[in-house]
């Protein structure tokens, strides 16, 4: 059946660089100072101050923007790796030197890519589509302006510490299709930029900022099909609020749609309206119109130099790059056989909890089985504890010694052993000693007559059994297991599938 | 070249100017005439020349990521029209033209 419409959205995030300074000057880039605290004459626009270009702060961007497979200021007519910043003038009290130092025509990158699983189960299965970059430029930040929510028209007042601060814009091209693949496309940004240290990425605290482009393309009989305008939504403070606001607009612009019978409400033929993303009320809500298209008269800042990136500049940066996510659950999939939502976990949580993982699978010589038991017992335990993969005290080679003196324990045995080890500083042996958990020697001939028991026990779920109901095996296998701490879980299976062929 | 007066209201009102009718044709006058001399360089002959991106022929200049000191505080908003706390106050703005 053919689609009522389809949603086409291009985003444009903005991430805060993490430098100890400023963009251009010397004073502190950090959240949450007190007001007004972080300034100087650069960042406060007095008269006869200069700027000069923080190192660091394009080194994180150059990285931020190989990492997104863009090229380096890649410019006809313009030596390669030539690039420039521009003035962007408006007034506004947040911008004191009432103009924004940004990139207009030279970007320093441009046209890249980013990889990201659109599979309609993303658990089972890796559906993997381009999303492509239009440019990845670097600019300043602006202020934060409070307003006086009060209505009596009280002033507005200014905290120029942001002013300054060194932005990443990246901008996307119009590839992604549904609100999930947008807040995909943005999960994939943040944790590449996180694990590249080129932001914290914090919706929360503003680093990082995201406005989506939207409007919907609805089939024709004729096979061609209508393009609503362009609505670019602010205001979205949450992944979960770019999906709704996403989904909410396309329903939005698609009544509109049908509403409109002179053939009007058409992209091209309206101005790009903004809209604001209301998440309490969860609509968006028309932003008053302005008269003209905005008028930022961009000209080339004669106060910074253009900056000429080499090819050495480039390898390097790309050298200390390291895996990107991308890369890392290809080879979590191809080095251990993980299946691509196991590798996917695991490369969501960082850098740290992959390098456990592969010191643990080396130890085991069991990839599978380390991601299976990390996900079942250490994830919890880390987040029982509120701690992170560094902190946890069972170190990779101590967690494999447990797994391979565990491995004939139930699930609920190794929990509680792990447990105890986490609140003892124990090792696995100890911990065995002093709970008494251990995997129990066993005859088979005895063991073989509990589960035969158990068997007999249990009609019901031997009828249930034989009706095709699997779990009603293992209901038998629990019962056995229960009854008989220690025993190996795998034996158990066995001798009850014997036992069930035989009743 | 000549600058009509509606160009030199849309100036004034990027630049957030508020001029009066008479301010509005002197301001065509003195516009209009900076303007001509500038447009003296149409003159030139370019023929061959390419364009410049900058006008220095200095690259990659760029400092360490060091911090310096801040201005204190009461510096800061030694120069603000009006203070509320530690903050910049301005009249109430609602239009959102910046980013
Ligand atoms: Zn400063």
């Amino acid at each position: 059946m053919a689609e009522t419409y389809k949603i086409v959205i291009g985003l444009e995030v903005h991430v805060q660089l993490l430098t100890k300074t400023k963009l251009f000057c010397g004073c502190r880039n950090k959240f949450g100072l007190p007001p007004n605290s972080a300034t100087c004459p650069v960042c406060l626009g007095l008269p006869g101050s200069l700027p000069v270009m923080n190192r660091e702060a394009f080194r994180l961007a150059l990285k931020a923007a190989l990492a997104l497979n863009c090229r380096i200021a890649s410019h006809p007519g313009h030596p390669p790796g030539f690039t420039k910043w521009d003035r962007k003038n408006y007034y506004y009290p947040d911008l004191p030197k009432n103009y924004q130092i940004s990139q207009y025509d030279l970007p320093f990158s441009h046209d890249g890519w980013l990889e990201i699983n659109v599979a309609r189960d993303p658990k089972k299965e890796f559906t993997p589509k381009r999303i492509g970059i239009i440019r990845a430029h670097l600019e300043e930040d602006a202020g934060k302006n409070t307003h006086d929510e009060s209505g009596r028209g009280g002033d507005t007042r200014v905290d120029l510490n942001r002013t300054g601060t060194p932005l990443l814009e990246i901008v996307s091209h119009p590839d992604l299709n549904t609100p999930e693949e947008a807040i995909t496309y943005l999960e994939e940004v943040r944790l590449m930029l996180r694990e590249l240290g080129v932001s914290d990425c914090e919706m929360q605290e503003g680093s990082l900022r995201c406005d989506a482009n939207v409007n919907i393309h609805v089939p024709q009989p004729d096979g061609t099909h209508h393009e609503t305008p362009l609505v670019e939504i602010k205001n979205l403070n949450s992944f979960r609020a770019v999906g709704r606001a996403i989904k909410y607009e396309a329903e939005r612009q698609y009544e509109e749609f049908r509403k409109d019978t002179r053939g009007e409400y058409r992209f091209g033929k309206w101005l790009k309206e903004t809209r604001g993303w209301d998440d309490t009320r969860g609509q968006t809500e028309g932003q008053r119109h302005k008269e003209e298209a905005a008028d930022y008269r961009y000209f080339p800042d004669p106060d910074l130099v253009p900056v000429v990136v080499s090819q050495e500049q480039i390898a390097a940066v790309k050298a200390e790059m390291g895996e990107l996510p991308q890369q890392q659950r290809s080879r979590l999939v191809g080095q251990y056989g993980l299946t691509a939502y196991d590798a996917g976990v695991l490369t969501a949580k960082g850098r740290r909890t992959v390098a456990y993982f592969e010191a643990v699978a080396a130890a085991v010589g069991d990839g599978k089985t380390a991601a299976n038991r990390m996900s079942d017992l250490i994830f919890p335990a880390l987040s029982d504890r509120r701690e992170e993969i560094d902190a946890f005290p069972v170190p990779p080679a101590g967690f494999a010694d447990f797994l391979k003196k565990t491995g004939p324990l139930s699930k609920q045995d190794r929990v509680h052993l792990l447990g105890h080890m986490l609140d003892h500083g124990a090792d696995v042996d100890r911990a065995m000693e002093a709970t008494g958990i251990k995997p129990q020697t066993f005859d088979e001939g005895t063991l073989r007559a509990k589960v035969a028991e158990a068997v007999a026990a249990n009609p019901k779920a031997v009828a249930d059994f034989k009706k095709g109901k699997d779990a009603a095996k293992m209901s038998i296998v629990g019962a056995v297991m229960k009854a008989n701490r220690g025993v190996p879980n795998d034996v158990v299976r066995r001798l009850v599938d014997e036992e069930l062929a035989k009743a | 070249m000549s600058l009509t007066l509606d160009q030199v209201r849309k100036v004034a009102q990027l630049a957030r100017l508020e001029l009066a009718e008479d301010d509005l044709a002197r301001m065509q006058h003195q516009l209009s005439a900076i303007l001509d001399y500038v447009a003296q360089l149409q003159q030139l002959d370019t023929e061959g020349v390419e364009p410049l991106a900058h006008p220095l022929p200095v690259q990659n200049v760029f400092r360490d990521d060091e911090l310096a000191p801040s201005l204190p505080v009461d510096e800061a908003l030694k120069n603000a029209p009006a203070r509320s706390g530690d903050y910049f106050a301005v009249p109430a703005v609602f239009d959102t033209t910046g980013e």
